[in-house]
Parts: C-alpha cells; structure tokens; sequence
C-alpha cells in the first residue's frame, strides 16, 4: 500500500516580526482573531505594496482564518490590492459632484499621459490607476488620492502637473501642485 | 446671521485642530462630566430622549430611542453580557457628502468626549470608531486624540475617578460604501465581508460579537456633549422647527461656494443654496437637486422654500437624509447624472440579494443606452419595472431602494429630457461620451 506524505509548511515566518507584532496588536484590540483579519491585510499591504498569495496565507495561518474565506474578505475591500500595483496609486473620485464638475476631462488626461486605463500599471512600475467612490472632498471637486494625499480641485493641467511631480521622485502637496501649475501657465 | 449659536462646529480648526487642553479651555468635557458624575445612565438617557435628537447619518431615528432598546442590568445581574459596544460609524461615504470629515478632522475631542456619554448611558465598556480607510487625516488625528483623553484619565479604567472604564480604539476601514449600514459595519468589524444582516435580532440585543451594540453616526453623537453640558431647554431652543438643534448642511455641484454650514435644523433650501452657497455658478441655472446625498429623491426649484428638516422634506416627496445638497444645473444632463449615481450602486452593492445584485446593473446598462441615444421607448418601461423591484421590502438592505430613490424620482420629473434622448438618438446636453467609467 502506497502512503502519501503531506507537509503542512509553516508560512508565518514569512512575515516580518514587524508585521507579526503589529497585527497581534489589532488583535488584543478586538474580541476575535478573526476580526484582526482586515487590518492584518492592511499592515501587510503597508509594507509590502500589495497582498500576494503568500502573504494571504501567511496571516490565514497566523489568525487561523481559513484561506478562502480570508480570499473573500480581501477581494470584498476595495483598499485591499491582491495584485502587484504601481509605487503611486491613483484613486480618482467617480461619484457625483465630481461628475457634474467634470472629472472627466481629468480622468482622460491622466490615461492618456499615463498610457494606462483603469486597473493597469505603468510600465515603469510608478503609477496605477483605480476609481473611488466618493473621497468626500465634495467642496472641492474635481478630487483624487494617491497613497495617503489627497487632491483637490484638479484641472487635466493640474493633475498632469501632480503626476510629473511625483515621477521625479518630488513629494508633491497641494501647495507645490498648485506653484507647478503656475509654472506651466 | 454670526450670532446664530453653532455648537457643534464652533470649535472646529481644521489647520489644526485643539489639545484636549485648549478643548477643556473652551469649556470641553464638561456635557461629560456632567453625565459621569452628576446622572444615573437612566437620567442621560432621559436627557437624550427629551432633546428629541435624531440621528444624523440619513435615516433620522430617535437616538434616544434607538438606545432604549438596548437591554439594561443590574450590577451583578447573572443575565448580563460580559459586555456591550458603542460603535462610531465614521465611514462618510454618501456621495455628496463631506460633513462628518470636518467634524473629525476640526475637532476630535469633541467625538471622543461624545462616545463617553454615550457609552456610559448604555453601559459599555469598549467602543470603537469606525473610520473610512480614505480619511488619513482624521485618522491621525483621532488616534492623537485618543492618546491625549487616555493621558488626562477621560478613557481606560475609573475614567476621571468617577469608577466608570472606557476603552476606546480606532479602527480605519478598507473601503466599500456598504459599510456605512450599521449591521454590515458589525460584520466588517468583526473581519467579515461587510454584507448586512437580516433584522431581527437587531444590533442593540446583539451585534458586535453577539453582544448589545449602538452605532451611531458622528454628526449624532457629536451633539451630546451639548445636550448634556446646556440642557434641554437649551437645546429645543436652537432651532424655531419641530426638529430639534442645529443640522451641518452642505452643498456641492456647480455652485458659487460649495461647502458646510452648521444651522438651525430647519433652514430652508433655498437659506443654504442661495445665502450661504452663493448660488449656482455664473450663466447656470437651477434644475434640480438632491436634498441629501446621492441616495434621496430630486426635488425641483419649486421647492426651495421647504425647510430642511426630516418632516417637510418626506412631505416635498424626499429624505433629508444627510443633509448636503447635490445641485444639477441646466447644463448638466440630468440623464447623466442619474447614470452616474445608479455606476455608483451597482459598483457598491454587496452582491448578496438579487434585485441589487442584479437590478443595479440592469438599471446602468438601460441608462447607458439612453445616454448614448441608442435607447427606446420600452426602456423607460423597464426601468420603472426595475425601480418596483428594487423597493423597501424586496432587498436585503436599504442600498438599493436608495438607488431608486434618484432614479424614480428623475423618471418623475425630466421625463422629458429622457424622452428627447430616446427621440433624438443622441444626448441633448452632447457629453454623452464622457459618461461614465
């Protein structure tokens, strides 16, 4: 009789000790270890720019959440990437005040300067670009977020502005994107 | 118009918000105190309930209600749960709207001393913020926030010695506009997908982890501290409407001052589009508008002189659900925008019951056509069919009836600008190309 072997391998050590310190944090925060699932996705992601396979399964070990079902909560959240992205990811508001104020003409600049629709990455590896629903900066709209800023008021000109500032490796603000606009003027 | 008392936003800095020092300077923590030492949670909840305070995120339920039905115990009672949960619903995601952001990013002490009170008058003892992942400011500077009340003794154990213990953390979400219904928050809390629940059991018998839970929104619970540091005397006095206090209002859309503006509760559409807006920007007119967020009905100019408040907007035949005008001018195709509103409930829907899984996307497919001219006289049959699916009582949850509110409403009221679509074979407005994803 033929015996087949399995090997269950341990896939936590391949999360940093940083990672693993900060995601049993979340969980002496909440009740479960389950309900540290999602922020443990998010320190992942903060780390590492995305959640691959191997960090999925990773923290289903780590939280003894079962693999499919931590696979269906991380396709659930839009803020969750199981694919590599760009270094910068481009959120563009879609919603409605953003619409009646024309962020059309700036989502077409930005594909159109980019070579990319929604969903790809730069060949260069630097920019991807995904929609948002609404970013609640409905004052001040057109709007958009790459990474943890947030920009307002975008013209095409503007926006080109922020992404070539950003492509020189520039930490652009609201301020400086609005004196590189100048410039171009 | 300066004189009009604006408690809830009077403190808000948005450069850089207050200390929990300079924030007790200008009179903080004392509703808090108040409630802590000098009442029962019974007398809060009295106070609460005789302000008559609704609640602020969209569907104006009696908060003080809502915390009725949680059950109470008596110290040492073996029926009680080990514990039970205030929850902050801080996932401002109704396009459209943008109040609960100034809020927390202008004055988050205010939303930390709020969750005491309420808190205490429920009995829990743990409590979270539950913040939308996009918010990156107000998340810092809650967290600071949170730090500063737990280093001054307002949050953990014998909370400023009056033997009461509050924990209180911050969780950021990752995204998905149908976290902002309360059950389907609970399960994303508890690391689930975030589809709701079915109801009963409701949330105040058991919800996060099975325990007594309160989710309110942070525009509601940013009122307490008031309510219990003025009174309600005080409080009824704020506003001449039958509704109680003051309301953030907001506008967007092509006006000439978009922005936020705290109220008597009760203003009147045109005070907030007209004085404080400044109209709509040069050479527009007015068409329409949602009245609060991109999930109530259009009303029409001949409705600007209905007061903003719960009741008189249901009788003009919407909600004033979050209170943040979204306003159509006459260059913009009331077609389009319905479109872009029904993209945006179709691409937010959870997936869990049919008639929104699949009704939302039916909707934006037909609009599509429509938009693009290449619609026909039996598609306005279809929608109307589709709004009938999509109602209260046929889904799961509340996102898809908030979908057909625009829609329906839209069908009402530019009919005729549908059927110039479907007439010319083209867009009227000629931006039917840019539409949509």
């Amino acid at each position: 009789m033929q015996v087949i072997k399995t090997v269950t391998l341990d896939y936590r050590q391949y999360l940093t000790g940083e990672e693993i310190a900060a995601i049993e944090h979340e969980v002496s925060i909440m009740e479960t270890r389950e309900a540290a699932g999602i922020e443990a996705l998010k320190l992942v992601q903060e780390h590492r720019g995305w959640v691959s396979d191997d960090s999925l399964l990773a923290i289903s070990q780590l939280l003894d959440i079962p693999m499919a079902q931590l696979e269906g909560v991380a396709t659930f959240y839009n803020l969750i990437y199981r694919q590599p992205v760009g270094r910068y990811v481009i959120h563009i508001c879609n919603s409605i005040s953003c619409h009646l104020t024309g962020y059309q003409d700036v989502l077409a600049s930005i594909k159109e300067h980019l070579g990319i629709d929604y969903g790809q990455t730069t060949e260069d590896g630097l920019f991807t670009l995904l929609s948002n629903a609404c970013l609640g900066g409905c004052d001040k709209s057109p709007v958009m977020m790459i990474g943890k800023e947030h920009y307002y008021q975008l013209t095409p000109e503007k926006a080109i502005a922020i992404l070539n500032g950003l492509s020189q490796n520039v930490a652009v603000s609201q301020e400086s994107a609005e004196a590189l606009e100048l410039e171009n003027d | 118009m300066t004189s009009l008392p604006r408690p809830l936003t009077h403190l808000v800095n948005c450069q850089q918000p207050l200390s929990i020092n300079e924030y007790q300077a200008r009179g903080g923590y004392q509703g808090a105190s108040k409630a802590i030492h000098d009442y029962s949670p019974q007398q809060v909840l009295k106070i609460v309930q005789d302000s008559g305070l609704k609640g602020r995120g969209g569907a104006g339920f009696p908060t003080g209600m809502k915390w009725s039905f949680v059950p109470m115990f008596e110290p040492g009672d073996e029926n009680a749960p080990d514990n039970k949960y205030l929850v902050c619903n801080a996932d401002e995601m109704e396009p459209g709207t943008f109040k609960d952001r100034l809020l927390l990013e202008g004055v988050p002490h205010q939303l930390v001393e709020a969750m005491i009170i309420a808190a205490y008058t429920i009995g829990a003892n743990k409590a979270y913020i539950f913040l939308r992942g996009e918010y990156h400011l107000a998340a810092r500077r809650l967290q600071q926030a949170i730090e500063e009340a737990y280093q001054e003794k307002w949050l953990g154990t014998d909370i400023q010695g009056s033997g009461y213990q509050l924990d209180l953390y911050l969780h950021t979400s990752a995204g998905r506009y149908i976290c902002g219904e309360e059950t389907a928050l609970i399960n994303a809390l508890e690391g689930k997908r975030a589809n709701p629940r079915a109801k009963p059991p409701f949330p105040q018998v058991s919800g996060l982890f099975g325990k007594p839970t309160i989710v309110n929104n942070v525009e509601t619970l940013s009122n307490l501290p008031h309510i219990l540091k003025n009174g309600v005397d005080w409080y009824l006095q704020l506003s001449p409407d039958s509704d109680a206090g003051t309301k953030i209002y907001g506008a967007c859309g092509r006006v000439n001052s978009p922005g936020l503006w705290e109220l008597p509760m009760g203003a009147t559409i045109r005070e907030v589009l007209y004085d404080h807006a400044g109209g709509l920007a040069d050479g527009l007119k007015l068409k329409g508008l949602l009245p609060g967020g991109a999930s109530t009905d259009f009303l029409l100019p001949e409705h600007l002189d209905t007061p903003m408040d719960y009741d008189s907007i249901a009788k003009a035949g919407s909600r004033l659900g979050t209170g943040g005008l979204i306003v159509l001018d006459d260059q913009n195709c009331p077609v389009a925008m319905v479109l872009n509103l029904l993209q945006f409930f179709a691409q937010e829907s959870c997936g869990w019951c049919t008639p929104c899984r699949d009704g939302t996307p039916w909707a934006v497919e037909v609009l599509t056509r429509i938009e693009r001219g290449q619609g026909s006289p039996e598609d306005l049959d279809t929608l109307a069919r589709l709004c009938d699916f999509m109602w209260i009582g046929k889904t799961h949850c509340a996102l898809a009836p908030g979908a057909v509110e625009p829609l329906k409403s839209a069908l009402k009221y530019f009919h005729d600008e549908f059927e110039q679509h479907i007439d010319q074979g083209c867009c009227p407005y000629g931006h039917s190309a840019k539409g949509g994803h």
